[in-house]
């Protein structure tokens, strides 16, 4: 069995699965389920500065987007940092990491965008012998009002100077929690490592309204009639993680920062995508709050099958592994040309392939053939998009498979070598040819 | 069992199991029809609406029922099948709209397109709100003959393009098989009468019940005093067996058994019973026979199982019903013991020179229907025995228009009569407009 311990800016924890600052980790009793489950560490939910807690509101805070099944797609939340007393949530660190030495604990952290702040805080987690801190710059509801999480996230500057603070007044690892509510990430990412930041974590919950309650005339979650946008994440936000883990990792000014990758993670798949696009592990907040712990152990399973399939003996060995095969557009090969397959063997008829490439593409697929319900594709119309294979409800039932030769929709030879967009003709930008 | 399941054995949450409350196919739970509608591919050209004589947009229906639009579902349902409730209930979808399903090739599980049908027409038969109104008055009348499913489809449509409509119906209710000729166990809670009611609401339809044609009417009569006639007066008369022992007490007609039970007369049951026949009306009365307490109970059919009308999903929720089907036997006769019934006697079909008898204090004969032409009907030209009609339901006389099971080319079922009487209404629309 594959090797799965991993060391994450300088943290070690015997997997690389994480639990989320979050509600799952807001107390002793829900951290101790989750290393007996087998998670391999938990960032804490968000600790706030001394005095009276935050309060949350007492009407609900998630909302659901369901698919089939009332499969929970995407969450959100309107929960705030912890409402517990800081000094609680302090004592039960310590013992918790003084019961559970091989797990990793991380302490998430958000106070007001003043050093004295920051500084104290730091020496009270330093004293619970916690392994690390993350920096919450991401919650963007309720505490970006007052001026921290996303607020603070979304200026580069501040993202700099509040994590050059805490490295400067600890020695703990510093992990700069990113919010996707923002245009480019890599500004911030690049602000975390210019401020000596460890490692980056990302993303957080992204700005949402998940539903609106037609005979009400509000938006879900509702307390008492009002709502407020909240941070939605879960499997649907998956994509928009991924592409943000990715851009951080190709950026050159980041390159080789750690980056622990969140965002939908709900299987071992997820978690080695993310990976493989640079993510040294993965941290999970719904899937837990959807399944329960127990899901780590399908995790932990089918990654280590997967990896000793791939014969890698450790995480390292595909950490990063996709990334160089990550480009931008215009370097994209135009020689290289698909077109759709339709196993018939496989085929149930449904003609939804049909339907998708008449009604919205390029009519490259029949739904008759000598007067009998068959859909084949024309490859004189085939553009080779993926819609077909993306809406057949048949897995491998559609493929995209390359051609060689002639293209029949465009009558030029494709397969063979390779130019992009910067060399080509209709580019009036292009590049003379070498 | 997960074949018992198949074949409707469950009864529904909390219902008692009581033998004439039995409902073979139990409702769907909202639940268990959100679970069921996400099953749907929403096929392109879809063949289950291919399959179904009616040409229900089911695709349509079932997204509808998805989305939480029941009412919605039930009207697309009723505007193509105003009989969509009995139809979900007696249709033999397993060779038609589920037979089609996409989901068998892959799956061998259809989506349960019946049990949806119910969920959404059950739905609005509860609701009560009334989706149809009649036209705007052409002053054309119409008689119908037979308020069965035929004829009330037929005056249905005909009510809503404007024309008035007079039933004359020869039995005491409305209804035709679906009140009179239908297992209990497949319409229970006066669902065939609360649906008569619905289709009734549309207004501009009158019936006259207890009012035969041939006995209190004739064809003539109602040419001349309506601008255009619809008969659908099913099939009037039972088949003889024409064996020996035939009057002995004891025997009885399946169809009057079957009558006389939905109606609420008492209907004892022997202890042993054989029925002689293939069809529906042999599989409804074994096992209604079984459900109401015969211990033993055998369908005697004369040809190769194959041959047998019922089709293989009823002989199935005959056979996990405890009912013996056996074939090729061919009966021979009745016999008995002081005027009642005691075996009835059987050659066999494949010619060997013996006999066998099976044991019966009560045998039912089920060998079908005939068209009685004697009926009032006797002027019209005939095709097979039954009424013969062109592709628009007309007869041979001007303005005379027929569909139901009293016509040539039938298959004898719900959903092909009530095609039969939109497809007249339409023709007869036509007629008095031309």
């Amino acid at each position: 069995m594959a090797d799965l311990t991993t060391t994450f800016a300088g943290i070690k924890s015997p997997n690389p699965f994480w639990l989320a600052s979050a509600p799952p980790t807001d107390k002793a009793y829900n951290v101790i389920r989750a290393y007996e489950a087998g998670w391999g560490g938990v960032v804490w939910k968000t600790l706030g500065e001394a005095g009276p807690p935050v309060v949350n509101v007492n009407g609900p805070r998630y909302g659901a987007l369901h698919g089939a099944d009332r499969r929970v797609i995407g969450f959100n939340n309107i929960e705030l940092i912890t409402d517990r007393p800081l000094e609680l949530n302090l004592r039960e660190i310590k013992q918790v990491k003084r019961d559970w030495k091989d797990r990793a604990l991380v302490v998430s952290l958000m106070v007001p965008c003043e050093e004295e702040a920051w500084k104290a805080i730091l020496r009270q987690v330093e004293e619970t012998e916690a392994d690390g801190v993350e920096l919450n710059f991401g919650c963007p509801h309720g505490m970006s009002e007052r001026g921290m999480g996303s607020a603070v996230g979304q200026v580069p500057d501040y993202v700099e100077m509040v994590t050059r603070w805490c490295k400067q007044h600890s020695r703990m690892p510093v992990i700069v929690k990113l919010t996707p509510n923002i245009s480019d990430i890599r500004a911030p990412a690049r602000a975390a490592k210019r401020g000596g930041a460890d490692a980056v974590s990302l993303i957080n919950t992204i700005n949402s309204i998940i539903g609106v309650d037609l005979d009400a005339m509000t938006i879900a979650p509702s307390t008492d009639g009002k709502g407020t946008h909240g941070g939605y994440c879960g499997p649907a936000v998956k994509p928009i993680a991924m592409n943000m883990v990715a851009e951080i990792a190709r950026d050159a000014e980041t390159r080789g920062l750690p980056i622990s990758g969140i965002g939908g993670v709900t299987t071992w798949r997820d978690a080695a995508e993310f990976m493989t696009l640079g993510a040294g592990n993965v941290q999970v907040c719904t899937a837990a709050m959807v399944y329960g712990f127990r899901i780590v152990e399908e995790m932990i399973t089918g990654l280590s099958e997967w990896m000793d399939g791939r014969g890698y003996t450790s995480t390292a060995d595909f950490v990063g592994g996709a990334i160089p095969n990550v480009t931008d557009w215009q370097y994209l090969n135009l020689d290289y040309a698909v077109k759709a397959r339709i196993d018939q063997d496989k085929c149930i008829s449904c003609g939804r392939c049909h339907i998708a490439c008449e009604d919205t593409s390029h009519q490259a697929i029949t739904a008759m053939v000598d007067g009998k319900r068959r859909f084949e594709v024309i490859d004189e119309e085939c553009v080779g998009c993926n819609l077909c294979a993306s809406v057949c409800p048949i897995a491998d039932c559609i493929t995209m498979e390359p051609i060689a030769g002639i293209d029949p929709r465009t009558g030029r030879e494709v397969g063979h070598g390779y130019s992009n967009w910067t060399t080509h003709p209709n580019n009036p930008n292009r590049k003379a040819a070498e | 069992m997960a074949m018992a399941e198949q074949v409707g054995g469950a009864c529904p949450k909390g219902a008692k199991a009581s033998p004439i409350e039995f409902d073979l196919h139990a409702p769907l739970t909202g639940h268990q029809a959100r679970v069921e509608a996400e099953r749907c591919y929403y096929c392109y050209d879809a063949p289950c609406t291919t399959a179904c004589p009616t040409s229900i947009d089911i695709p349509l229906f079932i997204r509808q029922i998805s989305t939480g639009n029941d009412l919605g579902a039930a009207k697309t349902i009723l505007d193509s099948n105003i009989m969509g409730a009995m139809c979900a209930r007696v249709c033999p979808t397993e060779q038609l709209c589920e037979q089609a399903c996409v989901r068998n090739t892959a799956e061998d599980k259809p989506v349960t397109i019946g049990l949806l049908q119910r969920h959404a027409t059950d739905v609005l038969l509860n609701d009560g709100r009334q989706l149809y109104a009649a036209g705007a008055p052409t002053g054309k009348r119409v008689a119908i003959v037979g308020a069965g499913p035929a004829g009330l489809a037929c005056a249905h449509a005909l009510a809503r393009l404007g024309h008035a409509v007079t039933i004359f119906e020869g039995r005491a209710k409305s209804g035709g098989l679906n009140e009179y000729g239908i297992a209990a166990y497949k319409a229970v809670g006066g669902i065939a009468a609360r649906e008569v009611d619905y289709i009734l609401g549309v207004g501009e339809i009158e019936v006259k019940h207890d009012t035969r044609l041939g006995r209190d009417i004739s064809l003539d009569l109602l040419r001349s005093q309506f601008d255009a006639v619809f008969l659908g007066m099913g099939l009037g008369g039972v088949n003889a067996i024409g064996i020996p022992g035939e009057d002995l007490a004891g025997v009885e007609d399946a169809v009057g058994f079957i009558a006389a039970l939905r109606q609420g007369v008492p209907a004892p049951v022997g202890r042993r019973v054989v029925v002689i026949g293939g069809g529906m009306t042999a599989i409804d009365v074994a096992v209604q026979a079984r459900l109401l307490g015969a211990e033993d109970v055998t369908i005697a059919y004369r040809g190769a199982e194959s041959a047998m009308k019922a089709s293989p999903y009823e002989r199935e929720v005959a056979r996990v019903r405890d009912v013996r089907i056996k074939t090729g036997l061919r009966p021979k006769a009745i016999l008995g013991e002081a005027g009642k019934v005691t075996a009835v006697e059987f050659t066999y079909a494949d010619g060997r020179d013996e006999t066998c008898t099976i044991p019966a204090d009560q045998v039912f004969k089920a060998v079908g229907q005939r068209f009685l032409a004697g009926d009032g009907a006797s002027t019209l030209a005939l095709e097979g025995g039954r009424i013969a009609v062109d592709e628009g339901r007309a007869t041979s006389l001007p303005g005379v228009f027929a569909g139901g099971d009293c016509v040539a080319g039938g298959q004898d079922l719900t959903v092909t009569a009530v095609e039969d009487g939109k497809i007249a209404a339409l023709s007869i629309d036509s007629y008095l407009r031309a």
